[in-house]
């Protein structure tokens, strides 16, 4: 670059900065833009900004919607996302927050309603998918305590046989529309097209179509989806059916609804009724009548009120002063009421309001009403009798809990009825209480368990738990009340297994990871208490349930169970489950089950990998495609948990996956490539390689696949493969490159995040194997490409390959274009993202230097950056300096690097902190190379423009320039005069209430450095005169500096004024001078052993004070100085400090017996073990119990430490059998 | 409350893992008998003393030895019976 560019940039850049002065420094200087994220902005609203934030991120970090998976049963569980169970507590992402939550929830904007008030977002039941709701189809009450197992499997059989029923009879009705025998014309769009070629598997796909039940949505998708636009021909023709044969909104003709007709279907209202297989979209609107066995009150109506729409407010009672307000106050008067009139309290039956007439979730325009106060609580009691104040009481909450306040005087109540209402109070308690009353109230629940009895309990607490309106917060506590509760009454749960796992398995499919943890816990202590053959017993009914929604959590439910319980008292059960000849269903939830069980225990199936291969295997060629899948999926995930061994137990089934994949189309041959994928990486070279080879033309094939499911298979697949030894790059060269290039390294790839990250992903697996330059050569061209994301993809790849393997594979051709591309990709990003800023160090970093010639491009590029108005810009240009600071000093370009900090140092007036941090990172990198000596612009020009910015309080300008500051003072303080250095004293002073702990670490480094530099007197006084100000943080850390001080100028340099200022009478500045004696003395060590005799009148002062911090942290100081002068000849001391300690083992708070017992333990080591038991046999025996408690403490920590040093020193019991008489012997 | 309550586990972990610490319920009986096998233990881990013992008592180490584990037998005879 030449000096002309240079001197231009100056120029623009001084320009810039007088513009910048008359604005006044505000943002109207800056470009707006809303589309970009803002950078200095935290998106961490809920911890910044107090809850400012919508409710809606505040689960932007974790998964608020289980990987599709649970939607279609296991259909797409074929790519399990890996990590659904790492229980990772941030998210991973450098996404603005609205595309976070559009990857969480799938739909974006349809969960997050903002007309949606606070607590309906907090509800569990509006996070979760329709597919999880429905475990409110799921029935507590109607379950009869005393149904034997037959009976209960004779109500299963009839459940089955009604659907089977059902499904026959829709399908004549379906054929009968298809043959157009009466509404021929109206249903053209709909006709369906029975297929006319039928192979054997066709056959049984239909057949298993035709009998699968409840997952009616599930088998309408490979049908081609229909197109919204046509929905105005479909909706009055469903009408047309409903009236003409009232079997209306069923089946397959609308179950693939388009969300746009989500609001509840009004006109087919009567129809829902008789209609079985609704679509996912109707839930909410028909939830009363299609659960197999429904009891009246189990499926309450959610109450889908909106906000400002709840017309109940209208008719409520007016309180008594609104009365007063409204009627005249003269001549009239007011009534005493009728005796025998009881006011009506509120409702006990809940008042559902109807969902209908009030359409509210339909987006449309709502007027917003001023909330009415009357509204907020007042109807509801804030204090339950018997219970004080709760931190909130919900309307929902009154028909639970309602009894406790309908005023029955106690005494006329049974010992049941009391019984029910202690229960109630207690879990209102836990429920809604303050966290102290929770606590004691959950331990009464605990401990009165087996009193209250299963019953009684379990009665209350899972209808609770079934509620619409239960809240996060709410469930974890109803969950540990179960828990304690369980662990408690053992084996009297047993009649209560099945409701309990009725409403704790819908735990497991939650798209919190804590709430799938506790519903784990749960059952595993469930399946504890109750035992295995219980367990099977309750559970065996829903293992065939015509429901796929229970099967699939009875088979994760059952996974914990053989977790619990252990595999092998399992695993017969296991076996005739999956080889069941009654019914498919029930074999695929027994392949389920051994699916879970890895998914849950990891490696450790490995013992009973071969048992629970055997078990499935046969499923392996089960009619059932479902199963067949299902199957292939259970042996991916046995293969993974199981890596990289037990390859020996996936033997038999080696044959049967690979002729199958073969014979596969679809879905199920997604599954078999999977499991194909992780069984190869357990192979040795020689199978693998074969194996390899075998699937590969599948593979191949199926690139071109427009699937996206089989897209995912396929890229994971072949990265398994390349990873493996067995395969050859010249194999992968050969065969897979050219077709994976041409089929994945696409634009449209590129624009699906989850594609994009797949390709990515295999494309380094690939690389890995052949080598970094025949990927980046493949690639190369695409970083020129015009699509932005394209390009970002490339240079994730390449940075990705190259960080892994280096540059080496490089030529000079290659490396031209490569850093041509990347430069251009780097310039051209309308949005500013941290994947090329790390493709370009990489990059960079790799080449070293080989860069040369390049950098003077790079540089410009930069400096060009630094100039430009958008502050991300001149950030990521900045950032880019820090990375590449190293690789310009290999290539000797000092040159380049003093322009560069000159420029940088012209910045040090910007505004942005975020931009500000970066800038001072940039400047700090540069520092670190060249050296402070030869540093551009000199040093001392450099540290008067950063002792202001210390001011700035973000935490990473304070970082970046506190490391700077204490780099300069370590390496080349003599550059800066002393009165500087004093000014920067006193600025680090605030650094000391930091919230990062490594800025007051690097604060209280940084004291020291000054401290050496300019000698210790000033920093002293300052830090001294710092021991006045209230903040206990700022105190403890001056006493940390203080110490800091004296470790690196000499203690004698800082005890004389410390111990003078202990003259002061403030408690405060008193507490700090003992404090930093005790880092002081912690620090110096053996040092101490001068000072002893010197400090000993002053610990002496402070042990014997009346406030007890004074003497605990005196009893700190004896701790630090006794440790440092072991064997050192100052026992005198020790034992006059002992002498003034003792007393204080009377101390009852825990901090300050904590320090006195630890500062003995540490004169028992400098004085030796014997001297101090003197002190501790006197109250070993003593009458007085409060006596004796502490001594025996004392006599423990000495035996546990020095138990052979006080075998000398035992007192001498005279008594003829206690003499020890070894003791005596004389030579 | 809570905090008596975990002081309590601690001492009861504490006296899993070493037998000879005490508490302020700990008998003569008990504490002696502690000091007593503690002492034999030393004896016989700390061989010059061992050796010295030996000598002065006028036999070989090896009996010194065994008259040491011997002793850690109820070395203060049966505990005396608690009276209710």
């Amino acid at each position: 670059m030449s000096d002309a560019d240079f001197e231009r940039v100056r120029k623009a850049q001084n320009e810039r900065n007088i513009s910048g002065k008359k604005t006044s420094g505000g943002a109207s200087g800056q470009r707006t833009n809303n589309t970009k994220a803002s950078l200095t902005e935290a998106f961490d609203t809920e911890l910044y900004d107090g809850g400012g934030g919508s409710g809606a991120d505040k689960f932007a970090g974790f998964n608020t919607s289980i990987p599709a998976d649970v939607d279609d049963g296991d259909e797409d569980e074929v790519m399990r996302d890996a990590d659904e169970e790492d229980g990772r507590l941030v998210g991973q992402y450098t996404a603005t927050a609205a595309q976070i939550g559009e990857w969480a929830s799938g739909d974006a904007g349809e969960e997050g309603d903002m007309m949606q008030s606070k607590e309906k977002q907090a509800q569990i039941a509006n996070r979760e998918t329709d597919y999880q709701k429905r475990r409110f189809r799921r029935n507590v009450e109607g379950e009869a305590d005393g149904k034997t197992y037959r009976e209960t499997m004779q109500e299963r059989e009839i459940e089955r046989e009604e659907e089977r029923v059902r499904r026959l009879v829709e399908e004549q009705e379906k054929a009968r529309i298809a043959a157009g025998d009466d509404e021929g014309e109206e249903m053209e769009g709909l006709v369906e097209h029975k297929a006319s070629l039928k192979d054997g598997s066709a056959d049984a796909d239909v057949k298993f179509e035709d009998e699968n039940g409840a997952n009616g949505h599930a088998e309408a998708k490979p049908r081609a989806r229909k197109r919204r636009w046509d929905l105005s021909t479909e909706t009055p023709a469903t009408n047309g059916e409903a009236h003409t044969n009232g079997h209306a909104t069923n089946g397959e003709v609308v179950a693939k609804k388009s969300r746009w007709d989500a609001t509840p279907t009004v006109d087919s209202a009567a129809a829902a009724a008789a209609a079985k297989r609704r679509s996912k979209w109707d839930v909410a609107a028909a939830a009363g009548g299609a659960t197999p066995a429904p009891g009246p009150g189990a499926t309450p109506v959610q109450s889908i009120m909106g906000f400002g729409t709840d017309i109940s407010n209208r008719n409520a009672a007016l309180s008594d002063e609104e009365l007063d307000e409204m009627l005249p106050s003269e001549g009239y008067k007011i009534l005493e009421a009728p005796p025998g009139y009881e006011p009506l309290r509120a409702p006990a039956r809940r008042i559902a309001p109807s969902a209908t007439p009030v359409n509210t979730n339909n987006g449309g325009f709502m007027m917003q009403e001023p909330v009415d106060p009357r509204s907020m609580g007042k109807q509801l009691p804030s204090d339950i009798p018997g219970v004080g104040d709760l931190q909130f009481f919900k309307a929902e909450d009154m028909n639970y809990f309602g009894k406790l306040v309908d005023g029955v005087d106690e005494n006329e109540l049974s010992v049941e009825e009391l019984k029910q209402r202690k229960i109630m109070r207690l879990l209102l308690k836990v429920k809604n209480g303050t966290p102290p009353m929770r606590k004691t109230a959950l331990r009464q629940l605990t401990d009165n368990a087996r009193h209250f009895g299963a019953g009684p309990l379990f009665d209350q607490i899972l209808p609770l738990l079934m509620e619409k309106s239960l809240e996060d917060q709410e469930r974890h506590l109803l969950v540990k009340v179960i828990d304690r509760v369980l662990y408690k009454l053992d084996d009297l749960v047993r009649p209560y297994v099945h409701k309990i796992l009725v409403v704790i398995e819908p735990l497991l499919i939650d798209q919190d990871y804590y709430a799938r943890v506790e519903g784990r816990e749960i059952i595993s202590n469930l399946a504890k208490a109750a035992g295995l053959a219980h367990m099977i017993s309750t559970m065996r009914p829903d293992i065939d349930h015509v429901d796929e929604y229970v099967r699939n959590t009875t088979a994760r439910a059952f996974a914990v169970v053989a977790s619990a319980l252990g595999i092998p008292t399992l695993l017969p059960f296991l076996k005739a489950v999956c080889k069941s000849k009654k019914s498919w269903q029930a074999r695929h939830t027994g392949v389920k089950i051994i699916q879970q069980i890895p998914i849950l225990m990891g490696c450790a199936v490995l013992p009973h990998l071969k048992g629970l291969v055997d078990c499935i295997a046969e499923n392996l060629n089960d009619e059932q495609a479902k199963v067949r899948t299902v199957t292939s999926l259970a042996l991916a995930a046995l293969a993974e948990a199981s890596n990289p061994f037990g390859i020996e137990s996936f033997d038999d089934i080696l044959n049967p996956l690979w002729t199958g994949a073969r014979k596969q189309r679809g879905k199920g041959l997604a599954g078999f490539l999977k499991a194909v994928g992780y069984i190869i990486p357990l192979m040795d070279e020689e199978y693998s390689n074969y194996y390899t080879g075998q699937i590969m033309e599948i593979l191949l094939r199926e690139f071109q696949s427009p699937d996206e499911e089989m897209k995912k298979v396929v890229l994971k697949v072949v990265s398994q493969c390349a990873g493996t030894s067995g395969v050859t790059a010249q194999y992968l060269k050969d065969k897979v490159l050219n077709d994976f290039f041409k089929s994945f390294w696409v634009r449209r790839m590129a624009l699906d995040k989850r594609n994009y990250k797949q390709v990515v992903e295999t494309t380094v697996d690939l690389g890995n194997k052949v080598g970094v330059g025949e990927i980046v050569e493949r690639i190369v061209n695409n970083l020129k490409d015009e699509s932005e994301a394209y390009r970002k993809m490339t240079v994730e790849t390449i940075e990705k390959v190259i960080s892994a393997m280096g540059a080496a594979d490089i030529n000079e051709r290659l490396e031209e274009r490569l850093v041509d591309g990347i430069l251009h990709a780097f310039q051209e990003q309308s949005v500013e993202d941290i994947v090329m800023l790390n493709g370009f160090g990489t990059v960079v970093n790799a080449l070293g230097t080989r860069c040369k010639p390049y950098l003077p491009q790079v540089v410009s590029t930069i400096l060009w950056r630094l100039n430009n108005k958008s502050a991300t810009v001149r950030q990521q240009a900045a950032d880019l300096v820090t990375r590449i600071a190293i690789v310009m000093k290999q290539c000797g370009e000092d040159n380049l690097m003093g322009k560069l900090s000159t420029v940088l140092y012209e910045y040090l007036g910007e505004e942005y902190p975020e931009v500000l941090g970066s800038i001072l990172g940039a400047m700090r990198s540069i520092v670190t190379v060249v050296g402070i000596s030869s540093m551009q612009p000199p040093i001392k020009d450099l540290l008067p423009r950063l002792t202001p910015i210390l001011r700035n309080r973000h935490e990473k300008v304070q970082e970046n320039t506190i490391d700077l500051v204490g780099r300069i003072a370590d390496r080349g303080p003599e550059s800066v005069n002393a009165r500087e250095w004093m000014r920067i004293c006193f600025e680090l002073l605030d650094m000391l209430k930091a919230h990062k702990k490594g800025i007051r670490r690097a604060a209280n480094n940084t004291f020291g450095f000054i401290a050496k530099a300019i000698g210790p007197q000033d920093v002293l006084a300052t830090l001294l005169n710092n021991l006045r100000v209230q903040e206990r943080q700022s105190r403890v850390c001056t006493a940390v500096a203080i110490g800091i001080v004296a470790e690196t100028c000499a203690p004698f340099t800082v005890l004389p004024a410390l111990m003078n200022e202990y003259r002061v009478p403030e408690l405060n500045v008193q507490n700090g001078v003992l404090k930093s004696l005790s880092f002081l003395f912690e620090y110096i060590g053996e040092m101490a052993k001068d000072y002893v005799y010197a400090v000993t009148p002053l610990i002496e002062d402070a042990l014997i004070d009346r406030d007890q911090v004074h003497r605990q942290t005196a009893a700190a100081v004896v701790k630090h100085i006794a440790l440092g002068v072991v064997g050192l000849g100052c026992e005198d001391a020790m034992l006059h400090l002992l002498n003034l300690l003792y007393p204080n083992i009377f101390e009852t708070s825990p901090h300050v017996i904590d320090r006195v017992i630890e500062a003995i333990d540490a004169v028992r080591l400098a004085v030796g073990t014997g001297a101090v038991m003197n002190y501790v046999w006197a109250g070993l025996f003593h009458p007085a119990r409060k006596v004796r408690t502490p001594y025996w403490r004392l006599y423990n920590d000495a035996y546990v430490q020095s138990a052979d040093a006080m075998v000398p020193y035992y007192p001498p019991i005279e008594e003829e059998r206690l003499r020890r008489v070894e003791l005596m012997v004389m030579i | 409350m809570a905090d008596k309550l975990r002081t309590q586990q601690q001492l009861e972990a504490l006296q899993n893992k070493y037998i000879g610490t005490g508490h302020a319920d700990t008998t003569k009986h008990e504490w002696t008998s502690n000091i007593a096998r503690d002492s034999y233990a030393s004896y016989q881990g700390h061989s010059p003393l061992l050796h010295y013992m030996s000598i002065g008592m006028g036999q070989g180490v090896e009996r010194t030895r065994m008259k040491c584990m011997e002793g850690m037998v109820l070395p203060c005879g049966p505990a005396p019976a608690t009276e209710e």
